[in-house]
């Protein structure tokens, strides 16, 4: 018997959240409240299916033909409100020699949080905005806890992938970019930034839940202004990933 | 010189020959050379038949005067002066000929459907002279006609070629045509027995058709001006040898699905040979087989708009096997096995010819990724387990039509298309009777009548209908069969053969998915019957969620498994013609629509008429797992218990393989690594964009190569009916964001 924790979705060919090929847990429960959030059925923290640890290792274990190059990436939802769940199923994945990845905004103080984060290998680390202000407009929270997390990564040599996301009018802000840049260039543990352009697959689940979305006549990024902001990343030596 | 010592000519062993002198190739594609000039004039002059040929629906022009046969029409070009490999069906590229042995009702058909008409003096030939589709129906009994009228069995070649016959057409340039008719008439004088009986009798006969076909092929290729009575000498030779000895099986029979084996390897050691000599170059090589894969491209066979129902686009399955390895532990890619991928480049994207990998875990890592290149950028690749295959089949076997392996040369298989399970499971709710035709085709037994379905007696009364289809199908292929070989025997395509060979009788099932869910759905939900006023349950409400297989779960997917086996084991009791094996596929070609629309609702909510999930895969959008999910759930199935092979057609779309187009590569191949090391059988990759899907249904000129894979094999998707389009376009795409 492992620990009980909720479960939003497996996506058993995760392509894009890390690494190689992923099987990807989905977890259920967020507090922060992100504008552009895709998948906001995934904010409710009484919801989602219960399922034990074991279950979920039994599961992975199924797919190690698939993942050996790849592993396991936690997202949710934040599956840092979880940490016994997650935890437990950190473990077993290392016990078995399968890489694993946390997606996460690291919106929990680090003093929890940081027994979690040294069982990652990977930990992909969501900044959501590098101006605090704005970070409290589009999450409802202020981006503290998030660079404390970083913090903590390069103390304990985590390997780091940094996500930003592209929102025109909010986080596609050059000065602000600039400044993340900036900031990110020292930290060793940043092995990339992953650049991830707005876009508005998710609306229709935010009328489902009957939320209002704010984004309706927000564009994605022109191509022009990715490409600007991948060489803002790029001149001051980080990595960029990014759809392409 | 000839490329083998005479010795060889005695005994006729073409997998030893590729195994001592083949050339494994470790290196990349970069070897590989563009289409020349040559090449894109030809090209361009057939893309533009083909443009007229769509453009007058679908059949560019017809020969109603003449019987198809090898020597029938005199020699036909493209552009003579373009052409390094010439031959073609008739005496007009893309002009299509009668083959009236198959069934001369159908030529009636198909002629009208066209508005042309037969000419009197072939009309008279068939008033005294029987054909395939006359025999069988002389035969069928009346439980037989109407178990194919309600379609729980159907697509049955009793009206047309049964193809997937695969004859060993590397012996043509290896042996040389008189040193293979020599073999012919050692063996018939060697077939003589104290007691000639039915069987010597028929196989003594069959030799001296044998001998005549060869002798025709001789003849044909000699119009052509060649000699291929003596054995090929170099690379160009053996391709226009081998072209002409397949040119000769397809003008002999329109056969469903007409592959043409496994011969890059095979031609590899010619033109390694004369890559060394210097007799030839890359871009010479490549050039010729550009040139063959432009008359593969072009296979036209005459058939019906029904036909095209079952399995539409215009298919013909020239199927081509291509890597593997070998049993000494090498594995058998060539320069020449990327050379025949390399003609999606060259010529652009095709359904024809069917290419085929035969994966293996032990592929050398440059052509896994070149491979998986090739699905992104084409579409028109399948992937087939040698790591499975191999231990039944050795290292020289080759794919019939779409899943169907057999040992080339030495093997060949009665094709018997499918039976309908989800039909089967509501004769089995109903009591025998049919749910939409109301006639009773089963046996009469009670129905089942209460309010809610009982899952063990649903369970028992499908088992006992199944008793009753497994002995009604094999007996119904027995009588096909035996009508196939008496009116329309293959006669070059087995001279092609060994004298002794193994047949299968290959039989199939569609619906699976269905069968399975709806067992699911009686097991872990409740599902209330709802009857019409003459007590036939016509349809069912599922009361809850059910697992469905699909999602790796095992509480749907050992459903499936269990139906498979026990429906495998039940054909095993029956007495088959010809003592020809009995096997099954799950593959139902794009008649999963044509199926779906004869069945009624069935108990896992699936209305009458919608269409099944194509060959093995799980029903649209229920997978919901991810698509590894439900490759695990297919690869669940047994291939021990299916060894005609398990069709599963996967959709994607490119942004969902990975961010960059390396990441793209890599997880394509290593998703083909894990679903064969997980015992999957067979793969179709399409990695497309469904508004492309769109866009080409409005605006087909805009796509004449747009290229997709259905069960088994690949189509113009502007080819499609629109039916299928819309079928193709619901089925499930992986897509994430």
């Amino acid at each position: 018997m492992g620990v009980l924790g909720r479960v939003h979705s497996v996506e058993s060919f995760g392509t894009l959240d890390g690494p190689g090929i992923r099987y990807v847990l989905f977890l259920q429960g967020c507090a922060y409240r992100c504008l552009y959030c895709h998948n906001p059925d995934t904010w409710a923290v009484n919801v989602g299916k219960i399922i034990d640890s074991d279950e979920v290792l039994k599961d992975i274990l199924s797919y190690k033909n698939f993942i050996k190059s790849g592993g396991v990436t936690l997202s949710g939802g934040e599956p840092l409100l979880q940490i016994e769940f997650v935890k437990a199923i950190l473990k077993g994945c290392k016990e078995k020699g399968i890489h694993t990845a946390l997606d996460t905004a690291g919106s929990i103080p680090v003093e929890a949080s940081a027994p979690v984060l040294d069982l990652a290998d990977l930990i992909l680390l969501d900044i959501k905005c590098f101006d605090d202000e704005m970070s409290k407009v589009l999450t409802g929270h202020s981006n503290k806890r998030t660079l404390e997390t970083l913090n903590y990564c390069e103390e304990t040599d985590k390997r780091v992938w940094i996500r930003q996301v592209l929102l025109p009018g909010y986080t596609l802000n050059y000065r602000t970019l600039v400044g993340l840049a900036e900031y990110l260039k020292d930290f060793k543990c940043v092995e990339l930034v992953e650049l991830l352009p707005f876009h508005k697959m998710g609306e229709y689940k935010w009328a489902a839940l009957g939320f209002k979305y704010e984004l309706k006549d927000t564009q994605p990024p022109t191509p022009e202004e990715l490409n600007e902001v991948r060489n803002l990343f790029e001149s001051r030596g980080l990595k960029v990933l990014m759809k392409g | 010189m000839s490329i083998i010592d005479n010795k060889r000519t005695v005994e006729i062993n073409v997998r030893d020959f590729i195994v001592e002198n083949y050339t494994p190739y470790d290196g990349d594609e970069s070897f590989l050379a563009p289409p020349t000039e040559k090449t894109k004039k030809l090209w361009e002059q057939l893309s533009e038949k083909m443009r007229e040929e769509h453009a007058r629906g679908g059949v560019y022009d017809i020969d109603e005067n003449t019987v198809s046969t090898i020597t029938s029409h005199k020699p036909g070009y493209i552009n003579k002066e373009l052409e390094e490999i010439v031959g073609l069906q008739t005496d007009e590229p893309l002009k299509r000929a009668i083959m009236p042995f198959g069934g001369i009702r159908l030529v009636y058909n198909e002629l009208e459907a066209y508005g042309r008409k037969l000419p009197e003096d072939i009309a008279n030939i068939f008033k005294y002279r029987k054909t395939h589709n006359d025999g069988v129906y002389d035969v069928y009994t009346d439980e037989m006609r109407r178990a194919r009228k309600c379609g729980i069995i159907t697509g049955l070649p009793d009206s047309y070629g049964r193809g997937r016959i695969i004859g060993d057409y590397r012996r043509v340039p290896l042996y040389g045509i008189a040193a293979l008719i020599e073999q012919k008439q050692a063996e018939k004088a060697a077939f003589v027995f104290d007691a000639l009986c039915e069987r010597e009798i028929q196989q003594r006969e069959e030799l001296s058709e044998q001998i005549r076909a060869l002798q025709e092929l001789a003849e044909m290729a000699q119009s052509y001006g060649f000699d291929i009575t003596r054995p090929a000498e170099d690379t160009k030779e053996a391709i226009q040898w081998l072209y002409f000895a397949y040119l000769a099986a397809v003008k002999d029979q329109n056969g469903a699905a007409m592959s043409i084996g496994r011969i890059s390897t095979f031609l590899d050691i010619y033109a390694e040979r004369d890559l060394k000599s210097g007799r030839y170059t890359e871009e010479q090589i490549q050039e010729l087989v550009d040139h063959l894969i432009m008359k593969l491209r072009i296979v036209r066979f005459l058939r019906t708009p029904a036909y095209d129902q079952l399995f539409s686009g215009d298919p013909t399955w020239v199927t081509e096997s291509l890597g593997g390895m070998c049993v000494d532990g090498r594995h058998m890619v060539t320069k020449m096995t990327y050379r025949f991928l390399h003609t999606l480049a060259n010529l652009g994207p095709a359904p024809e010819p069917n290419l085929t990998v035969l994966w293996s875990s032990k592929l050398p890592e440059n052509f896994k990724r070149y491979c998986a290149k090739v699905s992104i950028e084409t579409s028109s690749i399948q992937y087939e387990n040698d790591d499975i295959m191999r231990p039944k089949f050795g290292d020289d076997y080759g794919i019939a039509c779409c899943v169907s392996a057999m040992r080339i040369g030495k093997q060949m298989q009665f094709f018997g298309a499918r039976a309908n399970l989800a039909k089967a499971l509501l004769y089995a709710i109903n009591g025998g009777r049919d749910e939409v035709y109301g006639i009773q085709v089963g046996p009469e037994f009670a129905p089942i009548t209460s309010e809610y379905l009982d899952y063990d007696e649903v369970v028992r009364k499908f088992d006992t209908v199944c008793d009753w289809l497994a002995k009604l199908y094999i007996n119904t292929l027995n009588v096909i069969h035996y009508m196939h070989d008496k009116y329309c025997y293959e006669r070059l395509e087995m001279a092609l053969h060994d004298v002794n060979v193994l047949r299968t009788m290959a039989c199939g099932v569609a619906g699976l998915s269905v069968v399975a869910d709806s067992l699911s759905a009686i097991k872990h939900t409740k599902v209330k019957v709802i009857r019409n006023e003459e007590g036939l349950a016509t349809d069912f409400a599922v009361e809850g969620d059910y697992p469905k297989y699909g999602n790796n779960n095992d509480e749907a997917d050992q459903i499936a498994v269990n139906v498979l086996k026990n429906f495998m084991k039940k054909l095993r009791n029956h007495r088959t013609y010809r003592d020809s094996k009995p096997t099954l596929s799950i593959l139902t070609i794009t008649s999963n629509v044509v199926y779906g629309k004869k069945t009624g609702s069935t108990p896992d909510g699936r209305k009458l008429g919608e269409p099944f999930a194509p060959g093995a895969n799980p029903m649209h959008g229920r997978d919901t797992n991810g698509c590894i999910a439900s490759m695990k759930s297919v690869a669940k199935l047994p291939y021990d218990y299916a060894e005609d092979g398990i069709s599963y057609t996967f959709s994607i779309v490119p942004g969902a393989l990975g961010k960059t187009e390396d990441d793209r590569i890599s997880n394509l191949k290593e998703l083909l690594d894990g679903y064969f090391t997980d015992t999957g059988h067979h793969i179709n990759v399409n990695v497309i964009n469904k508004d492309v899907l769109m866009d080409a249904m409005e605006n087909p000129e805009k796509y004449p190569q747009l290229t997709i894979r259905v069960s088994g094999y690949a189509v113009n998707f502007i080819k499609l009916t629109r039916e299928q389009q819309l079928d193709v376009l619901h089925r499930t795409f992986h897509e994430r964001f």
